[in-house]
Protein backbone atom coordinates (compact mmCIF):
# COMPACT_ATOMS: atom_id res chain seq x y z
CA UNK A 1 0.00 0.00 0.00
CA UNK A 2 1.45 3.66 -1.03
CA UNK A 3 1.62 6.03 1.09
CA UNK A 4 -1.05 7.86 -1.01
CA UNK A 5 -3.45 5.85 -0.05
CA UNK A 6 -2.99 5.24 3.57
CA UNK A 7 -3.30 8.70 3.63
CA UNK A 8 -6.61 8.67 1.82
CA UNK A 9 -7.98 5.52 3.92
CA UNK A 10 -7.51 7.32 7.12
CA UNK A 11 -8.72 10.68 5.70
CA UNK A 12 -11.81 9.71 4.19
CA UNK A 13 -13.92 8.58 6.98
CA UNK A 14 -12.20 10.38 9.73
CA UNK A 15 -14.96 12.01 11.74
CA UNK A 16 -16.79 8.26 11.91
CA UNK A 17 -13.81 6.82 12.66
CA UNK A 18 -12.45 9.38 15.54
CA UNK A 19 -16.01 8.76 16.98
CA UNK A 20 -15.56 5.34 16.97
CA UNK A 21 -12.24 5.12 17.91
CA UNK A 22 -13.25 7.06 20.86
CA UNK A 23 -15.86 5.04 21.91
CA UNK A 24 -14.06 1.61 21.27
CA UNK A 25 -12.55 1.38 24.92
CA UNK A 26 -15.94 1.69 26.09
CA UNK A 27 -17.55 -1.22 23.94
CA UNK A 28 -14.96 -3.23 24.95
CA UNK A 29 -15.70 -3.26 28.34
CA UNK A 30 -19.06 -3.54 28.47
CA UNK A 31 -19.10 -6.64 29.64
CA UNK A 32 -16.39 -6.11 32.62
CA UNK A 33 -18.97 -3.08 33.56
CA UNK A 34 -21.91 -4.96 33.49
CA UNK A 35 -19.95 -7.92 36.13
CA UNK A 36 -19.26 -4.93 38.15
CA UNK A 37 -23.02 -3.73 38.42
CA UNK A 38 -23.99 -7.73 38.92
CA UNK A 39 -21.77 -7.36 41.91
CA UNK A 40 -22.60 -3.98 43.23
CA UNK A 41 -26.91 -4.29 42.76
CA UNK A 42 -26.60 -7.14 45.28
CA UNK A 43 -24.21 -5.67 47.58
CA UNK A 44 -26.71 -2.29 47.83
CA UNK A 45 -29.43 -4.66 48.27
CA UNK A 46 -27.68 -6.51 51.15
CA UNK A 47 -26.98 -3.19 52.29
CA UNK A 48 -30.50 -2.11 52.61
CA UNK A 49 -31.31 -5.37 53.60
CA UNK A 50 -29.00 -5.00 56.84
CA UNK A 51 -31.48 -1.75 57.71
CA UNK A 52 -34.35 -4.03 58.14
CA UNK A 53 -36.26 -6.41 60.09
CA UNK A 54 -36.73 -9.10 57.02
CA UNK A 55 -37.40 -12.77 57.77
CA UNK A 56 -38.17 -14.78 54.92
CA UNK A 57 -40.61 -16.91 57.09
CA UNK A 58 -42.21 -13.53 58.78
CA UNK A 59 -42.56 -11.43 55.32
CA UNK A 60 -45.42 -9.08 56.94
CA UNK A 61 -42.91 -8.18 59.35
CA UNK A 62 -40.95 -6.97 57.03
CA UNK A 63 -39.68 -3.12 57.41
CA UNK A 64 -36.93 -0.32 58.34
CA UNK A 65 -35.46 -0.61 61.29
CA UNK A 66 -32.27 1.83 61.06
CA UNK A 67 -29.18 0.70 62.81
CA UNK A 68 -31.12 -2.01 65.39
CA UNK A 69 -29.71 -5.25 63.28
CA UNK A 70 -25.92 -3.83 64.41
CA UNK A 71 -27.24 -2.34 67.69
CA UNK A 72 -28.52 -6.18 68.77
CA UNK A 73 -24.94 -7.24 67.82
CA UNK A 74 -23.91 -5.34 70.76
CA UNK A 75 -25.60 -7.58 73.60
CA UNK A 76 -25.67 -10.67 71.49
CA UNK A 77 -23.19 -12.79 72.88
CA UNK A 78 -23.21 -15.09 69.72
CA UNK A 79 -22.15 -12.30 67.55
CA UNK A 80 -18.90 -11.69 69.78
CA UNK A 81 -18.15 -15.26 69.77
CA UNK A 82 -17.98 -15.04 66.14
CA UNK A 83 -15.87 -11.92 65.89
CA UNK A 84 -13.73 -13.56 68.68
CA UNK A 85 -13.69 -16.99 66.74
CA UNK A 86 -12.90 -15.30 63.18
CA UNK A 87 -10.06 -13.43 64.79
CA UNK A 88 -8.52 -16.15 66.51
CA UNK A 89 -8.65 -18.60 63.19
CA UNK A 90 -7.30 -15.75 61.23
CA UNK A 91 -4.28 -14.99 63.39
CA UNK A 92 -3.20 -18.52 64.05
CA UNK A 93 -3.57 -19.77 60.21
CA UNK A 94 -1.57 -16.59 58.67
CA UNK A 95 0.92 -16.43 61.26
CA UNK A 96 1.40 -20.22 61.40
CA UNK A 97 1.73 -20.02 57.32
CA UNK A 98 3.94 -17.01 57.21
CA UNK A 99 6.30 -19.00 59.28
CA UNK A 100 5.96 -22.29 57.46
CA UNK A 101 6.18 -20.98 54.06
CA UNK A 102 9.04 -18.57 54.94
CA UNK A 103 10.99 -21.63 56.50
CA UNK A 104 9.98 -23.20 53.30
CA UNK A 105 11.05 -20.99 50.86
CA UNK A 106 14.12 -20.37 52.67
CA UNK A 107 14.66 -24.16 52.33
CA UNK A 108 14.44 -23.95 48.41
CA UNK A 109 15.83 -21.14 47.49
CA UNK A 110 18.74 -22.43 45.57
CA UNK A 111 17.00 -23.20 42.14
CA UNK A 112 17.88 -26.88 42.01
CA UNK A 113 16.29 -29.14 40.18
CA UNK A 114 15.21 -31.15 43.05
CA UNK A 115 14.29 -27.39 44.94
CA UNK A 116 11.69 -27.04 41.56
CA UNK A 117 10.32 -30.48 42.00
CA UNK A 118 9.75 -29.70 45.77
CA UNK A 119 7.88 -26.60 44.98
CA UNK A 120 5.94 -27.97 42.31
CA UNK A 121 4.95 -30.94 44.52
CA UNK A 122 3.96 -28.41 47.08
CA UNK A 123 1.72 -26.80 44.13
CA UNK A 124 -1.22 -29.91 45.02
CA UNK A 125 -2.46 -28.62 48.09
CA UNK A 126 -3.15 -25.28 47.11
CA UNK A 127 -4.80 -26.70 43.82
CA UNK A 128 -7.20 -29.28 45.79
CA UNK A 129 -10.39 -27.50 46.13
CA UNK A 130 -10.44 -26.32 49.89
CA UNK A 131 -14.23 -28.06 50.81
CA UNK A 132 -12.61 -31.37 49.66
CA UNK A 133 -9.66 -30.92 51.33
CA UNK A 134 -11.69 -30.94 54.56
CA UNK A 135 -12.69 -34.27 53.92
CA UNK A 136 -9.29 -35.98 52.91
CA UNK A 137 -8.35 -34.44 56.42
CA UNK A 138 -11.57 -35.96 57.60
CA UNK A 139 -11.14 -39.71 56.70
CA UNK A 140 -7.58 -39.16 58.08
CA UNK A 141 -8.86 -38.29 61.28
CA UNK A 142 -12.33 -40.24 61.65
CA UNK A 143 -11.74 -41.85 65.50
CA UNK A 144 -12.54 -45.15 64.17
CA UNK A 145 -10.37 -45.85 61.50
CA UNK A 146 -8.82 -42.39 60.56
CA UNK A 147 -4.94 -42.52 60.57
CA UNK A 148 -3.55 -40.02 62.21
CA UNK A 149 -6.10 -40.56 65.22
CA UNK A 150 -3.81 -44.25 64.89
CA UNK A 151 -0.66 -42.20 64.63
CA UNK A 152 -1.42 -39.91 67.90
CA UNK A 153 -2.47 -43.51 69.71
CA UNK A 154 0.67 -44.62 68.92
CA UNK A 155 2.53 -41.57 70.51
CA UNK A 156 0.37 -42.70 73.87
CA UNK A 157 -2.35 -39.39 73.27
CA UNK A 158 -6.11 -41.79 73.18
CA UNK A 159 -9.45 -40.91 72.34
CA UNK A 160 -7.84 -37.51 70.75
CA UNK A 161 -11.82 -36.12 68.59
CA UNK A 162 -9.91 -34.01 66.44
CA UNK A 163 -12.77 -31.78 64.89
CA UNK A 164 -15.54 -33.26 66.98
CA UNK A 165 -14.13 -32.39 70.03
CA UNK A 166 -14.61 -28.36 70.91
CA UNK A 167 -11.17 -28.20 72.84
CA UNK A 168 -9.36 -29.36 69.87
CA UNK A 169 -11.59 -28.69 66.60
CA UNK A 170 -9.94 -25.13 65.91
CA UNK A 171 -6.70 -26.62 65.79
CA UNK A 172 -8.08 -29.41 63.21
CA UNK A 173 -9.38 -26.92 60.85
CA UNK A 174 -6.40 -24.77 61.28
CA UNK A 175 -4.37 -27.58 60.38
CA UNK A 176 -6.03 -28.47 56.75
CA UNK A 177 -6.12 -24.20 56.06
CA UNK A 178 -2.37 -24.37 57.09
CA UNK A 179 -1.82 -27.93 54.51
CA UNK A 180 -4.18 -26.23 51.81
CA UNK A 181 -2.52 -22.27 51.81
CA UNK A 182 0.91 -22.83 53.07
CA UNK A 183 2.24 -23.14 49.73
CA UNK A 184 0.59 -20.27 48.27
CA UNK A 185 2.38 -17.92 50.82
CA UNK A 186 5.92 -20.34 49.81
CA UNK A 187 5.85 -19.51 46.22
CA UNK A 188 5.10 -15.74 46.62
CA UNK A 189 8.30 -15.64 49.09
CA UNK A 190 10.30 -18.21 47.21
CA UNK A 191 9.98 -15.88 44.24
CA UNK A 192 10.93 -12.73 46.03
CA UNK A 193 13.91 -14.36 47.63
CA UNK A 194 15.44 -15.82 44.04
CA UNK A 195 14.40 -12.46 42.45
CA UNK A 196 16.80 -10.13 45.57
CA UNK A 197 20.06 -8.78 44.11
CA UNK A 198 22.91 -10.98 44.69
CA UNK A 199 25.18 -8.52 45.26
CA UNK A 200 24.61 -8.23 49.47
CA UNK A 201 24.76 -11.10 49.98
CA UNK A 202 27.91 -11.81 48.39
CA UNK A 203 29.14 -8.68 50.11
CA UNK A 204 28.34 -10.21 53.55
CA UNK A 205 29.75 -13.66 52.51
CA UNK A 206 33.30 -11.75 51.61
CA UNK A 207 33.30 -10.14 55.43
CA UNK A 208 32.08 -13.19 56.42
CA UNK A 209 29.14 -11.87 58.45
CA UNK A 210 27.25 -14.09 60.40
CA UNK A 211 23.84 -15.96 58.97
CA UNK A 212 21.70 -14.59 61.50
CA UNK A 213 23.04 -10.87 60.82
CA UNK A 214 22.68 -11.81 57.20
CA UNK A 215 18.72 -13.06 57.59
CA UNK A 216 17.57 -10.23 59.82
CA UNK A 217 19.87 -7.21 58.07
CA UNK A 218 19.28 -8.09 54.51
CA UNK A 219 17.30 -11.30 53.53
CA UNK A 220 13.98 -10.24 56.01
CA UNK A 221 14.34 -6.33 55.05
CA UNK A 222 14.31 -6.93 51.56
CA UNK A 223 11.82 -9.54 51.43
CA UNK A 224 9.59 -7.07 53.43
CA UNK A 225 7.38 -6.59 50.59
CA UNK A 226 6.79 -9.44 49.58
CA UNK A 227 5.55 -11.08 52.81
CA UNK A 228 3.03 -7.98 53.43
CA UNK A 229 1.81 -8.85 49.96
CA UNK A 230 1.11 -12.32 50.97
CA UNK A 231 -0.06 -12.27 54.42
CA UNK A 232 -2.86 -9.24 53.43
CA UNK A 233 -3.75 -12.02 50.64
CA UNK A 234 -3.96 -14.83 53.27
CA UNK A 235 -5.51 -12.38 56.13
CA UNK A 236 -8.42 -11.24 53.27
CA UNK A 237 -8.94 -14.97 52.53
CA UNK A 238 -8.98 -16.41 55.74
CA UNK A 239 -10.81 -14.03 57.77
CA UNK A 240 -13.60 -15.08 55.31
CA UNK A 241 -12.95 -18.89 55.87
CA UNK A 242 -16.30 -20.95 54.84
CA UNK A 243 -15.17 -23.88 52.57
CA UNK A 244 -12.81 -25.78 54.90
CA UNK A 245 -14.92 -24.72 57.97
CA UNK A 246 -18.43 -25.93 56.48
CA UNK A 247 -17.10 -28.99 55.17
CA UNK A 248 -15.66 -29.92 58.13
CA UNK A 249 -17.83 -29.18 61.00
CA UNK A 250 -20.33 -26.78 59.78
CA UNK A 251 -19.43 -24.74 62.40
CA UNK A 252 -19.56 -26.84 65.11
CA UNK A 253 -19.39 -28.57 67.38
CA UNK A 254 -21.67 -25.84 69.45
CA UNK A 255 -20.77 -22.66 68.04
CA UNK A 256 -16.89 -23.58 68.63
CA UNK A 257 -16.35 -22.54 65.05
CA UNK A 258 -18.74 -20.46 64.28
CA UNK A 259 -16.56 -17.75 61.54
CA UNK A 260 -18.52 -14.99 60.13
CA UNK A 261 -19.50 -16.61 56.72
CA UNK A 262 -20.75 -19.74 58.63
CA UNK A 263 -22.59 -17.71 60.53
CA UNK A 264 -24.09 -15.80 58.06
CA UNK A 265 -24.78 -18.49 55.91
CA UNK A 266 -26.80 -20.72 58.78
CA UNK A 267 -29.10 -16.81 59.62
CA UNK A 268 -29.73 -16.56 56.35
CA UNK A 269 -30.64 -20.51 55.86
CA UNK A 270 -31.87 -22.32 58.89
CA UNK A 271 -33.40 -19.05 60.60
CA UNK A 272 -34.26 -17.25 57.53
CA UNK A 273 -33.28 -14.04 59.12
CA UNK A 274 -32.18 -11.96 55.82
CA UNK A 275 -31.68 -8.70 57.64
CA UNK A 276 -29.48 -10.35 60.38
CA UNK A 277 -27.29 -12.29 58.08
CA UNK A 278 -26.77 -8.89 55.84
CA UNK A 279 -25.81 -6.66 58.94
CA UNK A 280 -23.65 -9.34 59.87
CA UNK A 281 -21.70 -9.62 55.71
CA UNK A 282 -21.66 -5.95 55.96
CA UNK A 283 -19.56 -5.96 59.40
CA UNK A 284 -17.56 -8.72 57.86
CA UNK A 285 -17.31 -6.44 54.43
CA UNK A 286 -16.09 -3.40 56.23
CA UNK A 287 -13.23 -5.54 58.07
CA UNK A 288 -12.45 -6.75 54.81
CA UNK A 289 -12.67 -3.72 52.81
CA UNK A 290 -9.84 -1.78 55.28
CA UNK A 291 -7.78 -4.43 54.93
CA UNK A 292 -7.77 -4.46 51.05
CA UNK A 293 -7.40 -1.09 50.83
CA UNK A 294 -4.27 -1.36 51.99
CA UNK A 295 -3.64 -4.32 50.01
CA UNK A 296 -4.00 -3.07 46.88
CA UNK A 297 -2.03 -0.23 47.69
CA UNK A 298 1.01 -2.39 48.71
CA UNK A 299 -0.05 -4.86 45.30
CA UNK A 300 0.17 -1.96 43.17
CA UNK A 301 3.45 -0.43 43.84
CA UNK A 302 5.14 -3.83 43.69
CA UNK A 303 3.49 -4.94 40.55
CA UNK A 304 4.40 -1.66 38.82
CA UNK A 305 8.44 -2.24 40.95
CA UNK A 306 8.09 -5.65 38.97
CA UNK A 307 6.99 -4.30 35.42
CA UNK A 308 10.10 -1.59 35.67
CA UNK A 309 8.60 1.75 36.42
CA UNK A 310 8.69 2.69 39.39
CA UNK B 1 24.50 -18.75 54.88
CA UNK B 2 26.89 -22.03 55.13
CA UNK B 3 25.49 -24.64 52.62
CA UNK B 4 28.16 -26.94 52.84
CA UNK B 5 28.63 -27.49 56.76
CA UNK B 6 27.57 -31.22 57.54
CA UNK B 7 25.33 -30.35 60.36
CA UNK B 8 23.57 -27.36 58.02
CA UNK B 9 22.74 -30.02 55.29
CA UNK B 10 21.79 -32.87 57.63
CA UNK B 11 19.31 -30.36 59.04
CA UNK B 12 18.19 -29.14 55.77
CA UNK B 13 17.32 -32.92 54.56
CA UNK B 14 14.94 -33.67 57.40
CA UNK B 15 13.43 -30.70 57.38
CA UNK B 16 12.64 -31.06 53.54
CA UNK B 17 11.48 -34.37 54.31
CA UNK B 18 9.13 -33.14 56.85
CA UNK B 19 7.75 -30.75 54.72
CA UNK B 20 7.05 -33.18 51.71
CA UNK B 21 5.51 -35.89 54.16
CA UNK B 22 3.27 -33.26 55.76
CA UNK B 23 2.39 -32.07 52.16
CA UNK B 24 2.09 -35.30 50.28
CA UNK B 25 0.99 -37.58 52.74
CA UNK B 26 -2.65 -36.69 52.27
CA UNK B 27 -3.06 -36.81 48.95
CA UNK B 28 -0.83 -40.55 48.68
CA UNK B 29 -2.78 -41.71 51.77
CA UNK B 30 -6.62 -41.24 50.01
CA UNK B 31 -5.46 -42.54 46.75
CA UNK B 32 -4.34 -45.93 48.71
CA UNK B 33 -7.55 -45.51 50.44
CA UNK B 34 -9.84 -45.46 47.37
CA UNK B 35 -8.43 -49.02 46.22
CA UNK B 36 -9.36 -50.52 49.21
CA UNK B 37 -12.12 -52.55 50.19
CA UNK B 38 -14.43 -50.94 53.54
CA UNK B 39 -12.94 -54.06 55.58
CA UNK B 40 -9.44 -53.21 54.59
CA UNK B 41 -9.77 -49.53 55.33
CA UNK B 42 -10.95 -50.35 58.85
CA UNK B 43 -8.13 -53.21 59.58
CA UNK B 44 -6.49 -51.90 62.59
CA UNK B 45 -3.41 -51.26 62.66
CA UNK B 46 -3.90 -49.22 58.82
CA UNK B 47 -1.85 -51.59 56.57
CA UNK B 48 0.74 -50.06 53.57
CA UNK B 49 -0.11 -53.35 51.51
CA UNK B 50 -3.03 -54.10 50.53
CA UNK B 51 -4.35 -55.93 47.65
CA UNK B 52 -5.97 -53.52 45.53
CA UNK B 53 -9.43 -53.77 44.31
CA UNK B 54 -11.16 -51.07 41.66
CA UNK B 55 -14.49 -51.71 43.30
CA UNK B 56 -15.21 -48.34 44.76
CA UNK B 57 -14.72 -46.78 41.31
CA UNK B 58 -16.90 -49.34 39.72
CA UNK B 59 -19.63 -48.35 42.23
CA UNK B 60 -18.88 -45.05 41.50
CA UNK B 61 -19.10 -45.25 37.65
CA UNK B 62 -22.23 -47.34 38.04
CA UNK B 63 -23.66 -44.82 39.96
CA UNK B 64 -24.75 -48.23 42.30
CA UNK B 65 -24.21 -47.99 45.75
CA UNK B 66 -23.93 -51.22 48.13
CA UNK B 67 -24.93 -50.22 51.52
CA UNK B 68 -25.62 -51.67 54.73
CA UNK B 69 -29.52 -50.30 54.08
CA UNK B 70 -29.29 -51.66 50.56
CA UNK B 71 -28.40 -50.48 46.97
CA UNK B 72 -28.56 -46.69 46.88
CA UNK B 73 -28.55 -44.74 43.63
CA UNK B 74 -25.75 -42.17 43.13
CA UNK B 75 -24.95 -39.82 40.29
CA UNK B 76 -21.56 -38.92 41.26
CA UNK B 77 -20.58 -39.15 37.77
CA UNK B 78 -23.04 -36.50 36.99
CA UNK B 79 -21.60 -34.03 39.52
CA UNK B 80 -18.12 -34.83 37.74
CA UNK B 81 -19.63 -33.62 34.55
CA UNK B 82 -21.23 -30.28 35.85
CA UNK B 83 -17.83 -29.39 37.02
CA UNK B 84 -16.85 -30.65 33.41
CA UNK B 85 -19.03 -28.19 32.15
CA UNK B 86 -19.68 -25.41 34.55
CA UNK B 87 -15.90 -24.50 35.06
CA UNK B 88 -14.83 -24.94 30.65
CA UNK B 89 -18.06 -22.80 30.13
CA UNK B 90 -17.51 -20.16 32.79
CA UNK B 91 -13.55 -19.86 31.31
CA UNK B 92 -14.45 -19.67 27.73
CA UNK B 93 -17.28 -16.80 28.34
CA UNK B 94 -14.79 -15.03 30.55
CA UNK B 95 -12.00 -14.63 28.39
CA UNK B 96 -14.47 -13.76 25.39
CA UNK B 97 -15.78 -11.22 27.64
CA UNK B 98 -12.26 -10.67 29.60
CA UNK B 99 -9.36 -10.59 26.88
CA UNK B 100 -10.81 -7.85 24.83
CA UNK B 101 -11.49 -5.45 27.95
CA UNK B 102 -8.21 -6.07 29.67
CA UNK B 103 -6.66 -5.01 26.24
CA UNK B 104 -8.96 -1.70 26.48
CA UNK B 105 -7.34 -1.29 29.48
CA UNK B 106 -4.09 -1.62 29.20
CA UNK B 107 -4.17 0.81 25.72
CA UNK B 108 -6.31 3.24 27.00
CA UNK B 109 -5.97 5.30 30.07
CA UNK B 110 -9.71 6.04 30.57
CA UNK B 111 -11.41 6.91 33.73
CA UNK B 112 -14.32 4.01 33.73
CA UNK B 113 -11.69 1.56 33.12
CA UNK B 114 -9.82 2.63 35.96
CA UNK B 115 -12.96 2.66 37.86
CA UNK B 116 -14.31 -1.30 36.76
CA UNK B 117 -10.72 -2.56 37.49
CA UNK B 118 -10.66 -1.53 40.60
CA UNK B 119 -14.22 -2.61 41.95
CA UNK B 120 -13.55 -5.69 40.41
CA UNK B 121 -10.00 -6.20 42.48
CA UNK B 122 -11.58 -4.74 45.58
CA UNK B 123 -14.54 -6.83 45.56
CA UNK B 124 -12.34 -9.87 44.78
CA UNK B 125 -11.72 -9.55 48.26
CA UNK B 126 -15.07 -9.02 49.28
CA UNK B 127 -17.12 -11.60 51.46
CA UNK B 128 -19.10 -13.92 48.60
CA UNK B 129 -21.71 -14.81 50.57
CA UNK B 130 -22.96 -10.93 50.87
CA UNK B 131 -23.10 -10.66 46.94
CA UNK B 132 -24.58 -14.28 46.70
CA UNK B 133 -26.91 -14.34 49.30
CA UNK B 134 -29.05 -11.05 47.74
CA UNK B 135 -28.41 -12.63 43.95
CA UNK B 136 -29.87 -15.97 44.85
CA UNK B 137 -33.26 -14.29 46.04
CA UNK B 138 -32.94 -12.12 42.82
CA UNK B 139 -32.39 -15.18 40.92
CA UNK B 140 -35.51 -16.67 42.49
CA UNK B 141 -37.34 -14.36 41.29
CA UNK B 142 -35.84 -13.86 37.53
CA UNK B 143 -36.00 -18.14 37.34
CA UNK B 144 -32.49 -17.98 36.75
CA UNK B 145 -31.85 -20.54 39.99
CA UNK B 146 -30.62 -23.54 39.39
CA UNK B 147 -29.78 -23.13 35.69
CA UNK B 148 -26.80 -23.54 34.09
CA UNK B 149 -26.19 -20.70 32.90
CA UNK B 150 -27.15 -18.76 35.98
CA UNK B 151 -24.28 -20.88 37.88
CA UNK B 152 -22.09 -19.91 34.97
CA UNK B 153 -22.92 -16.24 34.90
CA UNK B 154 -21.90 -16.34 38.90
CA UNK B 155 -18.73 -17.82 37.99
CA UNK B 156 -18.00 -14.62 36.11
CA UNK B 157 -17.22 -13.07 39.61
CA UNK B 158 -14.25 -15.61 40.03
CA UNK B 159 -13.24 -15.68 36.58
CA UNK B 160 -13.38 -12.43 35.16
CA UNK B 161 -11.54 -10.28 37.42
CA UNK B 162 -8.51 -12.83 36.96
CA UNK B 163 -8.06 -12.75 33.88
CA UNK B 164 -8.65 -9.16 33.56
CA UNK B 165 -6.09 -8.73 35.59
CA UNK B 166 -3.40 -10.57 34.52
CA UNK B 167 -4.35 -10.43 30.95
CA UNK B 168 -4.21 -6.71 31.83
CA UNK B 169 -0.07 -6.66 33.12
CA UNK B 170 0.58 -8.86 29.72
CA UNK B 171 -0.65 -6.43 27.79
CA UNK B 172 0.95 -3.15 29.55
CA UNK B 173 4.29 -5.30 28.36
CA UNK B 174 3.71 -5.36 25.11
CA UNK B 175 5.09 -2.15 23.30
CA UNK B 176 2.07 -0.51 21.46
CA UNK B 177 4.56 0.72 18.72
CA UNK B 178 4.04 -2.81 16.87
CA UNK B 179 0.67 -2.50 16.76
CA UNK B 180 1.02 1.13 15.25
CA UNK B 181 2.98 0.07 12.83
CA UNK B 182 0.32 -2.84 11.86
CA UNK B 183 -2.19 -0.26 12.04
CA UNK B 184 -0.18 2.30 9.78
CA UNK B 185 0.30 -0.78 7.27
CA UNK B 186 -3.69 0.03 7.05
CA UNK B 187 -4.72 -2.95 9.05
CA UNK B 188 -7.65 -2.42 11.43
CA UNK B 189 -7.96 -2.32 14.77
CA UNK B 190 -9.71 -5.67 14.97
CA UNK B 191 -6.53 -7.38 13.02
CA UNK B 192 -4.11 -5.80 15.45
CA UNK B 193 -5.87 -7.06 18.07
CA UNK B 194 -6.34 -10.35 17.09
CA UNK B 195 -2.59 -11.03 14.78
CA UNK B 196 -0.48 -9.25 16.99
CA UNK B 197 -1.62 -8.21 20.74
CA UNK B 198 -3.33 -11.59 21.56
CA UNK B 199 -1.05 -14.11 20.08
CA UNK B 200 2.06 -12.19 21.66
CA UNK B 201 0.19 -11.79 25.21
CA UNK B 202 -0.60 -15.86 24.49
CA UNK B 203 1.37 -16.66 27.85
CA UNK B 204 -0.45 -14.68 29.95
CA UNK B 205 -3.99 -15.51 28.88
CA UNK B 206 -2.97 -19.14 28.66
CA UNK B 207 -2.51 -18.40 32.64
CA UNK B 208 -5.21 -16.51 33.38
CA UNK B 209 -7.91 -19.23 31.98
CA UNK B 210 -6.10 -22.26 33.73
CA UNK B 211 -5.82 -20.51 37.10
CA UNK B 212 -9.61 -19.32 36.71
CA UNK B 213 -10.63 -23.10 35.41
CA UNK B 214 -9.19 -24.48 38.43
CA UNK B 215 -10.78 -21.66 40.48
CA UNK B 216 -13.81 -22.19 39.14
CA UNK B 217 -13.66 -26.09 39.52
CA UNK B 218 -12.77 -25.39 43.79
CA UNK B 219 -15.30 -22.85 44.23
CA UNK B 220 -17.74 -24.57 46.96
CA UNK B 221 -19.99 -21.75 48.17
CA UNK B 222 -21.71 -20.30 45.04
CA UNK B 223 -22.85 -23.41 43.76
CA UNK B 224 -23.70 -24.71 47.33
CA UNK B 225 -26.35 -21.66 47.26
CA UNK B 226 -27.71 -21.93 43.80
CA UNK B 227 -27.40 -25.13 42.49
CA UNK B 228 -29.78 -28.10 43.58
CA UNK B 229 -28.23 -32.15 43.11
CA UNK B 230 -28.81 -32.35 39.41
CA UNK B 231 -26.92 -28.82 38.84
CA UNK B 232 -24.00 -29.16 41.45
CA UNK B 233 -19.98 -29.65 40.67
CA UNK B 234 -17.77 -32.08 42.98
CA UNK B 235 -16.97 -29.94 45.46
CA UNK B 236 -20.79 -29.70 46.67
CA UNK B 237 -21.58 -33.28 45.33
CA UNK B 238 -18.77 -34.70 47.03
CA UNK B 239 -20.13 -33.54 50.55
CA UNK B 240 -23.18 -34.66 49.51
CA UNK B 241 -22.00 -37.52 48.74
CA UNK B 242 -20.26 -38.26 52.28
CA UNK B 243 -23.73 -37.22 53.63
CA UNK B 244 -25.57 -40.16 51.65
CA UNK B 245 -23.17 -42.89 51.46
CA UNK B 246 -22.48 -43.01 55.54
CA UNK B 247 -19.71 -45.06 55.96
CA UNK B 248 -18.65 -46.72 52.28
CA UNK B 249 -15.36 -44.68 53.43
CA UNK B 250 -13.62 -46.34 50.17
CA UNK B 251 -16.02 -45.08 47.55
CA UNK B 252 -15.70 -41.32 49.79
CA UNK B 253 -11.97 -41.37 48.99
CA UNK B 254 -12.44 -42.69 45.44
CA UNK B 255 -15.13 -40.07 44.68
CA UNK B 256 -12.21 -37.48 46.01
CA UNK B 257 -9.60 -38.99 44.20
CA UNK B 258 -11.56 -38.07 41.12
CA UNK B 259 -12.76 -34.94 42.19
CA UNK B 260 -9.26 -33.66 42.76
CA UNK B 261 -7.77 -35.34 39.68
CA UNK B 262 -8.40 -32.73 36.83
CA UNK B 263 -7.21 -29.83 38.87
CA UNK B 264 -4.11 -31.38 40.17
CA UNK B 265 -2.83 -32.51 36.28
CA UNK B 266 -3.61 -29.88 35.31
CA UNK B 267 -1.35 -28.18 37.49
CA UNK B 268 1.56 -30.45 37.61
CA UNK B 269 0.71 -29.81 33.26
CA UNK B 270 0.72 -26.11 33.64
CA UNK B 271 3.04 -25.16 36.72
CA UNK B 272 5.09 -22.80 35.12
CA UNK B 273 2.15 -20.68 34.32
CA UNK B 274 0.29 -21.56 37.53
CA UNK B 275 3.32 -19.66 39.71
CA UNK B 276 2.70 -16.80 37.46
CA UNK B 277 -0.87 -16.64 37.76
CA UNK B 278 -0.60 -16.97 41.45
CA UNK B 279 0.93 -14.07 42.20
CA UNK B 280 -1.49 -12.23 39.69
CA UNK B 281 1.20 -10.39 37.48
CA UNK B 282 3.16 -8.89 41.28
CA UNK B 283 6.43 -10.90 41.36
CA UNK B 284 7.64 -11.72 38.41
CA UNK B 285 10.50 -14.01 38.44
Amino acid sequence: MSMAQLVETEATPRRTKRWRGRLLPYLLSLPALLVCIAILVPFVTAAIYSLQRYRLNLPYLRGFIGVDNYIDFLSDPAFWNTLRISLVYTAVTVIAELLLGLGIALLLRRPTRFHNAVSIMLLLPLMTAPAIAALMWKLMTNPSFGILSYLVGLLGVHDFKWASDPSTALFTVVLVDVWVYTPFIMILLLAGLRSLPRQPFEAAALDGVPASFVFFRITLPMLAPYIITASLFRLLDSIQQFDIVYAMTQGGPGDRLMVFQVQAYLEFFQYTNVGRSAALLMILWLITNVLSNIFIKNWLRLRARAHGHA
Amino acid sequence: MDHSSLAGRIFRGIALSLVLVFFMFPIVWILLMSFQTNEQILRIPPRILFEPTLANYEALISGQLRTAAGNLQIEFMRNLMNSFVLSSASVILALLLGVPAAYAFARFKFKLGETIAFTLLSFRFAPPLLVLLPLSLYYQQLGLNDTYFGIVWVYQLIALPLILWIVRGYFEDISPDIEHAYRLAGHSWREAFTRIAVPLAGPGIAAAGLLSFIFCWNNFVFALILASADKQPVTVGALAFVTASGIQYGQIAAAIVLSVTPTLLLALYAQRYLVEGLSLGAVKG
